[in-house]
């Protein structure tokens, strides 16, 4: 399990700074995308990997916490998703504007001399 | 805890006194400005009013000998638990700064930008909320999040007034936040993976008990938010957004934007002193020679950025890239064990060289406008014609009976001759001529650097010598380029005198004010900013006070021992 999740992480997170140097808008949301899931699976996995554990104790009781799953980077990464989620929204509110002032989809606004 | 002289609560005051203004203010309509702007100004006073009380707050309890130190537990969850708001001097002292900061900014607003777009008043406070609550927290990743909630309230400030030129700019701004963003979540995630804990009290604690591997895992992680802040606190390399994003920004978000770069230079004092200061055993001084180094450069690519560019917009965002870059060398050397005497000359220079940027910014504006474009000013990389179109519709809304005086040739000109006299001053004041704070910054920094360094070895180290040069040639650098603009403006042109508001002069002359206070009560604040620096380079006092709290909470049985049963019915 720490090999695919690694590796997600990895491929999730390689793709989107390749992504992010591209010089289209719509490849740099989707690369500012694919990094932000990276980010947030990095966040979970930090919290060390349970399989089958609840990370929320039972009313009334405190018996083994090696028995839970660490509830706190579920509640950051909660946290990030919805940041993350909402700023890349107006991200593609920006772009969309970009793309109608200047009429390319080029980041810089104008396309490259050839 | 020691009884207060002020309210427990008065802590929060600074991030709910904006957060809670802004609210109200969505639901008038965007065309009740006036009203708006009085919200605002009331906000930002009583703003300015807690700022004062929690300084002296700060203030008496250091002078008391005792913990430096206040904390506010959020939520009243115990300390290593829950999210903590911590108050010392360092932090009082931001947080009056800022409010010192956003009444002239709003002032200037009031002359007409904020009729530009929509919902410029709520986004200002969102903006302030998310600013004090970055300088107040204790935690880090309640810090992500005021982090966030001042971004996305710059973002909207950024592209206020619109126009391509500011969506463009807009973009990258926002495109280099988002990534910077994501270096931030991997650092506090690997910080929380490797310590177990957010809090920075307690993650200074918990850093002397790491074995080798997590060690190495924890310097990623202090890399990554380096890497976050720096690109926040606009070092060399990573300050290339700064510039057209700055000039872009309608004057009044740029002159609260100065305070947001040095929110990044803050946030870098607060954990390389913290967690990574001299006494911090095996991690001591780390990324203290990247924020030397890396300061120097800044420098030097400022100096080089306002010689090089002809507009004055852009000058001023090289100006805040050099202030910046003088800062965060300085935190390098206080965290190689440099003395307190160098990080209080730097905490004087960032305050008053932060009001400078943010005066410049907003003097940038009037002084350039209605340019015929005989001089420097038709070089701006800008479309021509987009910028004269917008001269051209420079139409006051709001408060536009404020110019409509019987007088106006003589007012006209009244305005101009201030406008030339707070641009000379404010020149001075960057380029660190005497008597300005610039210069007794700068003279604090070098006499602090030069007398503890001779104390200790007896010679100075290589990479003091590159600081007190690039010291002095970045402020004669910025001199060349400002007395350059100013002699060719205010003196060679026979242009008539632009219409200059008086609502647009009298936010400049309060920040000068502020930086001539300065100057006058000099020893007031370098005592300040003195004791602050000790406190800072004496970080255990700050873990302590925090960590307190959670002593108690081991110390106290746990509750709720009985073992679970599950109720009847279920499972």
């Amino acid at each position: 399990m720490e090999m695919i999740l690694a590796l997600a992480i990895g491929v999730l997170t390689g793709s989107g700074v390749w992504l992010l140097m591209r010089p289209r808008s719509f490849q740099v949301i989707i690369g500012l995308c694919l990094l932000a899931y990276g980010v947030n699976l990095f966040i979970f996995s930090m919290g060390r990997l349970y399989v089958g554990a609840a990370p929320i104790m039972p009313k009334g009781g405190f018996v083994d916490p090696a028995a839970y799953a660490d509830p706190l980077p579920q509640a950051l990464v909660l946290t990030a998703i919805v940041i993350s989620f909402a700023t890349t929204a107006l991200f593609l509110v920006v772009m969309i504007a970009s793309r109608g002032t200047t009429g390319t989809d080029h980041v810089d606004g104008k396309e490259r001399e050839q | 805890m020691t009884p207060a002289a002020v309210p427990e609560h008065m802590i929060i005051a600074p991030i709910l006194i904006p957060l809670i203004a802004g609210a109200i203010m969505l639901f008038y309509n965007d065309r009740n400005r006036q009203t708006k702007l009085i919200m605002g100004l009331v906000a930002i006073g009583l703003m300015f009013l807690s700022s004062v009380e929690l300084m002296q707050d700060a203030k008496s309890l250091t002078d008391q000998g005792e913990t430096a130190v206040r904390m506010y537990l959020l939520g009243n969850w115990p300390v290593p638990v829950g999210i903590v708001l911590v108050l010392d001097r360092l932090a009082a002292m931001m947080v009056m700064l800022t409010s010192l900061l956003a009444a002239p900014a709003l002032i200037y607003a009031a002359a007409g930008w904020h009729g530009k777009g929509q919902h410029f008043h709520s986004m200002f406070q969102f903006l302030l909320a998310g600013v004090n609550g970055s300088f107040l927290t204790g935690d880090l990743f309640n810090l992500f999040v005021f982090f966030e909630v001042m971004l996305a309230a710059s973002y909207g400030l950024m592209l206020h007034g619109s126009g391509p030129e500011r969506i463009k700019a807009g973009l990258h701004y926002i495109a280099v936040n988002l990534a910077a963003s994501l270096f931030f979540l991997i650092g506090v995630a690997l910080v929380y993976g490797t310590t177990g804990t957010l809090n920075m009290a307690h993650i200074a604690a918990q850093l002397a008990g790491l074995d080798d591997a997590q060690r190495l895992l924890f310097h990623a992680a202090a890399a990554f938010l380096g890497i976050a802040f720096l690109t926040k606190a606009a070092i060399w390399p990573l300050c290339f957004w700064l510039p057209p994003t700055y000039a872009s920004a309608s004057p009044p978000a740029a002159a609260i934007m100065a305070i947001m770069t040095k929110v990044g230079v803050y946030v870098i004092l607060r954990l390389s002193l913290l967690i990574l200061g001299p006494q911090a055993g095996a991690s001591a001084g780390f990324g203290a020679p990247i924020l030397m180094i890396g300061g120097v450069l800044t420098m030097a690519f400022g100096m080089i950025g306002i010689l090089g560019t002809p507009d004055l917009t852009r000058k001023g965002g090289y100006i805040a890239i050099i202030s910046s870059g003088t800062v965060l060398t300085a935190v390098g050397f206080a965290q190689a064990g440099g003395g307190a005497e160098v990080l209080s000359g730097a905490l004087y220079y960032l305050i008053g060289s932060t009001a400078a940027v943010s005066a410049f910014f907003l003097i940038a504006e009037p002084v350039s406008r209605d340019d015929t474009g005989t001089d420097d000013q038709s070089q701006t990389t800008e479309p021509a014609g987009e910028r004269l179109a917008e001269r051209w519709e420079w139409t006051p809304m709001g408060l536009d009976t404020v110019e409509d005086t019987p007088s106006p040739a003589s007012t006209r000109t009244v305005s101009w001759l201030t406008m030339a006299i707070c641009f000379s001053l404010i020149a001075a004041m960057l380029a660190g001529l005497p008597p300005m704070p610039g210069f007794i910054g700068k003279f604090a920094i070098l006499r602090g650097a030069v007398e503890g360094n001779i104390g200790l070895s007896g010679q100075l180290p290589v990479m003091l010598w590159i600081y007190a040069a690039m010291l002095i040639l970045s402020g004669l650098g910025a001199l060349i380029a400002l007395l350059r603009f100013g002699m060719r403006r205010f003196w060679a042109e026979a242009v008539p005198a632009p219409r200059i508001l008086a609502l647009e002069v009298v936010p400049v002359l309060m920040l000068l004010a502020m930086i001539l206070l300065m100057t006058i009560r000099a020893d007031a604040v370098l005592s300040y900013t003195r004791v602050t620096a000790q406190t800072l380079l004496n970080p255990a006092i700050y873990r302590e006070t925090v960590l307190e709290d959670a002593k108690r909470v081991d110390a106290t049985p746990p509750q709720n021992h009985a073992p679970y049963e599950p109720p009847e019915g279920q499972k």
